[in-house]
């Protein structure tokens, strides 16, 4: 007899999604994890007193319905804000609106608003081809089994309904960067730079990297996952998290958070349980991991107790990012050029053209700092005022490109960021600076350390088209059961990827249920 | 003193001065980048010399790697699909090695020197795989290639010889042991181990020490008949003891560019090498499933009825054809017409009577025979010499 049907390591959206489905079939789930808070990347914090941010994923707007009303998360206390439009910061105040499939502002005409809609138009059939690979596992290519096989036919039969010109586009266009496709597409340079930043966010790539495109048609199966826009959670991200583990352990699930695995056990050749770093064993007859790749394969189980191939493969696993976060309290609403207080509430975003967006990433490769960053912006507090003291204020950014490690140090490097983010912001947001009560700048390292992601990728390793689909994370352990025997994945390390979907840990406990491995 | 050649881009042997001497009939090959004679004087007295008195073939090309470290033994463990602790201290073993997929990398021998010392001696370069290997271990692998000469020193009067040598009390070693003496004030090994199928012995010395070795060899056992044997010679000998050799029974997985080409060790008759009781080996997983699964190819050793080598013979069953011969030779002292076959499943299980496609030339006519064989169970060359201990006189 083991302890649990199952252990799942992480208690990360993923976790919580994959153990509301296995509790939800009556299996007996325990959840661990070593951060004390529900959610992993969906988490909330207080960073100084009185202010809480989301610290890590900021927006919601790919997260799968099908598991809102599968785990009833409404019922569970999850609250979304209003959709976002998103505005693209000009310099000269003419901002950018992109606002469903219109855009204005930034000089845009009429030819720049068809060419806008057709290009929707494009993503969308593509997007709604990847959502049907994303709801099921990936299929194998060469294996003689029905369901793979299905999966292929209708990618096929999708594929062949995109017709020839749009099967010939995303041929063509998939393996190539986003730079080239916004100047295919688009004259005007404030539009393209804001579709670009779509591509990159989470990466540690520019937009004139191969990936770009899929990493931007990755995003944009959210319209179709979600329905839902872009929206902020309400209490944060972390209520995300809080209504998953509310579900989990409404259907009988256990967690156990505060207590970090150190170990995955591995009894003759298969993992029968997972060491805590009390000392304690819990056995169970399957051991699922959220946790990226490396941290599962090379840091709990160990590369000696896996087939050196195999090895090999998690030692090539690439998790890079460029990411940062910055969060600000305030002392009052910011004031920012051209924007009314209204305007505030939605997501904004800071770039510079694309060719500044490349020169931006330059620095990173070579572990400098930059003098140029793009922002997205989100001031929950408007909304959601409960995150901070009355009329004080919270900015959250995603800021791009920060290195892992610059070569000056982080000691030194951190208030230099600090100070060059906040130079970039004063152009936008005249005084801002003297509205900051307190900051926080969380670099890739830092998010490797709070949210255990290997080289702080939010992704659980790079969103390219060599670890994707079934290649995720790479093959030999795709469709969720692993190489070794009793471990499987169920984190945004394991197909479709990264973002707050929550497809991975549902479509890895619908596996293990069709398998019977837990039966 | 360079290894490298003055007329070749071929590396030289540390024995080479005294090869060269030999090589009266000037035919050389390239093994593995080193020029080594594929005949001396005449095959088949070569040949001869290996199953009547000595013959000495130099194997210093051959690759050798000394693994060490807290974790060798347990490296060695996942790398090889047999037991390593079956390996004793001053102990040699025949091992292969697979990748993840099960299929076979390299077959060669692994020296138990110490108890986490080994070393392991392969036809294939293997750097690259034994590197990739150490991830989560704790070991040293050191490319000892060059800093190790080797000579195969095989047949009935070896033993006497190299107790001239003064190899003393070597008759007592058992096969696969090894025993350590010293040469000329250099440390010399000598392991009973040999790609012959008789009694003989492999003698490892530090490449200064090579020359003076080879010298004193062929003085003390010029009364034994010791002759010095190039790659075709030991190729015959090999055939008929039932050795197979990377390249040319099966392709090292490594190497393989076209789906399906390489092979497993099941389907290379080397089942009996692979201990599924260990947790944990490279293609455990792949080779279980093959287990459940079948294999698709078989090897088969084949009595060929006449005396045409069936060299690169298609197999047929009726008139279908269901393999091809990678290693073929008439047998001089089995006196029978050995091949080598890979047969696609169900064929060519023992006893199974089959067909080889024979072709061949005299004078420029070709003749095609149909040639019937039969699936044999084991090589029909077996010496007992091989396995006595105390080592026979001769």
């Amino acid at each position: 007899m083991t302890d649990y049907d199952a252990v799942i390591i992480g208690a990360g959206h993923n976790g919580l999604v994959c153990a509301g489905y296995l509790a939800k079939a009556g299996k007996n789930v325990l959840v661990v994890d070593g951060r004390t808070e529900p959610g992993g990347c969906a988490s909330t914090r207080e960073f100084t007193p009185g202010f809480r941010v989301s610290d890590c994923a900021q927006w919601l707007s790919q997260f799968d319905q099908s598991i809102v009303k599968d785990l009833d998360l409404t019922g569970a206390g999850l609250s979304l804000g209003k959709p976002k439009a998103t505005i693209a910061l000009q310099p000269d105040s003419n901002h950018l609106i992109l606002d469903g499939d219109t855009i204005t502002g930034a000089g845009v005409d009429s030819a720049d608003q068809t060419a806008y809609r057709d290009f929707k138009n494009m993503v969308r059939s593509f997007a709604k081809l990847m959502t049907t690979l994303y709801r099921s596992r990936p299929p194998k290519l060469v294996e003689q089994n029905w369901a793979d096989r299905l999966t292929l036919m209708k990618l096929g039969l999708g594929l062949k309904l995109l017709g020839r010109e749009r099967l010939r586009d995303l041929m063509r266009i998939v393996m190539i960067n986003i730079y080239d496709v916004m100047n295919e597409h688009f004259a005007n340079a404030a539009v393209k730079s804001a579709i670009a930043l779509d591509a990159i966010t989470g990466t540690n790539m520019g937009p004139r990297s191969p990936n770009t495109v899929y990493s931007y048609l990755h995003r944009a199966t959210g319209e179709h996952l979600a329905q839902t826009g872009t929206t902020q959670v309400m209490g944060g991200m972390g209520a995300l998290g809080q209504s998953l583990a509310n579900a989990a352990e409404k259907r009988g699930a256990t967690l156990r958070l505060g207590s970090p695995v150190t170990a995955i056990v591995k009894t003759d050749d298969r993992v029968t349980g997972v060491t805590l770093a009390s000392g304690e064993t819990i056995s169970a007859k399957l051991v699922i991991s959220s946790a990226d790749p490396t941290t599962t394969f090379r840091n709990l189980l160990g590369y000696h107790q896996m087939e050196a191939g195999m090895a090999r493969r998690v030692e090539h696993y690439r998790s890079r990012s460029g990411t940062a976060k910055l969060h600000l309290a305030l002392s009052a609403v910011p004031n920012f050029k051209g924007l009314t207080e209204a305007q505030l509430t939605e997501r904004l975003v800071i770039t510079p053209s694309m060719d500044g967006m490349e020169t931006a990433l330059n620095p990173m490769k070579y572990r400098e700092l930059s003098d140029l960053h793009t922002f997205d912006i989100s001031i929950p507090t408007l909304e959601d005022p409960a995150l901070a003291p009355a009329g004080q204020h919270v900015l959250s950014a995603i800021v791009h490109y920060v290195p892992y490690t610059p070569d000056i140090g982080w000691e030194a490097g951190k208030p230099q960021l600090l100070n060059q983010l906040l130079r970039e912001l004063e152009v936008f947001a005249p005084g801002i600076s003297e509205l900051v009560i307190a900051s926080d700048l969380a670099v890739p390292s830092d998010l490797e350390a709070s949210h255990g992601m290997t080289g702080g990728s939010w992704h659980h390793g790079e969103l390219s088209i060599d670890q994707a689909l079934m290649m995720r994370p790479f093959p030999g352990s795709t469709q969720y059961a692993t190489a070794v025997n009793g471990l499987y994945l169920c984190g945004a390390g394991a197909h479709p990827g990264g973002g707050l979907q929550g497809l991975p840990g549902r479509n890895a406990a619908k596996e293990i249920l069709k398998q019977g491995a837990l039966s | 003193m360079s290894n490298v050649g003055r007329d070749t881009m071929l590396l030289t042997t540390p024995f080479h001065s005294r090869v060269e001497a030999m090589c009266d009939l000037n035919d050389w090959g390239n093994w593995m980048g080193y020029t080594t004679p594929n005949a001396y004087f005449d095959v088949e007295l070569e040949y001869f010399a290996i199953r009547s008195t000595t013959g000495v073939f130099d194997l210093s090309p051959m690759n050798k790697y000394r693994v060490t470290g807290p974790d060798a033994a347990r490296y060695l463990d996942r790398l090889i699909t047999r037991d390593i602790s079956k390996i004793g201290i001053n102990r040699v073993g025949y091992a292969i090695w697979c990748d993840d997929n099960g299929q076979v990398m390299d077959d060669g021998t692994i020296f138990r020197l110490g108890e986490q010392d080994f070393r392991i001696c392969s036809y294939q370069r293997a750097d690259d795989w034994l590197a990739w290997n150490t991830l989560g271990f704790n070991v040293n692998i050191e490319n000892e290639s060059e800093a190790v000469a080797g000579l195969a020193v095989q047949g009935p009067t070896s033993c006497t010889v190299l107790t001239l040598l003064g190899c003393a009390d070597l008759n007592q070693l058992k096969p696969f042991g090894i025993t350590h003496y010293t040469f000329e004030g250099r440390p010399m090994m000598v392991s009973r181990t040999g790609f012959t199928g008789d009694l003989g012995y492999e003698v490892w010395v530090p490449p200064e020490s090579a020359e003076a070795l080879w010298d004193q060899l062929f003085e003390l056992g010029r009364d034994y008949l010791i002759k010095p044997i190039g790659s075709y010679a030991l190729e015959l000998a090999r055939i008929e003891a039932g050795f197979l050799q990377a390249n040319v029974d099966f392709m090292p997985a490594e190497e393989i560019v076209r789906v399906g080409r390489s092979r497993s060790p099941f389907e290379l008759g080397l089942g009996w090498l692979v201990d599924f009781s260990k947790p944990l080996f490279n293609g455990r997983t792949a080779l279980l499933r093959e287990q459940a699964k079948g294999s698709r190819y078989r090897f088969a050793l084949l009595d060929v009825e006449g005396n045409k080598p069936a060299e690169h013979s298609f197999i047929l069953k009726g008139d279908k054809q269901v393999g091809t011969v990678t290693s073929a030779a008439w047998c001089p002292t089995a006196k029978a017409n050995i091949a080598y076959a890979q047969i696609e499943m169900p064929h060519g299980a023992v006893g199974d009577d089959l067909i080889a496609e024979i072709y061949y030339q005299r004078e420029l006519h070709w003749t095609r025979l149909l040639a019937p064989c039969k699936v044999i169970d084991a090589p029909i060359f077996k010496s007992p010499k091989r396995w006595q201990t105390p080592a026979p006189p001769h």
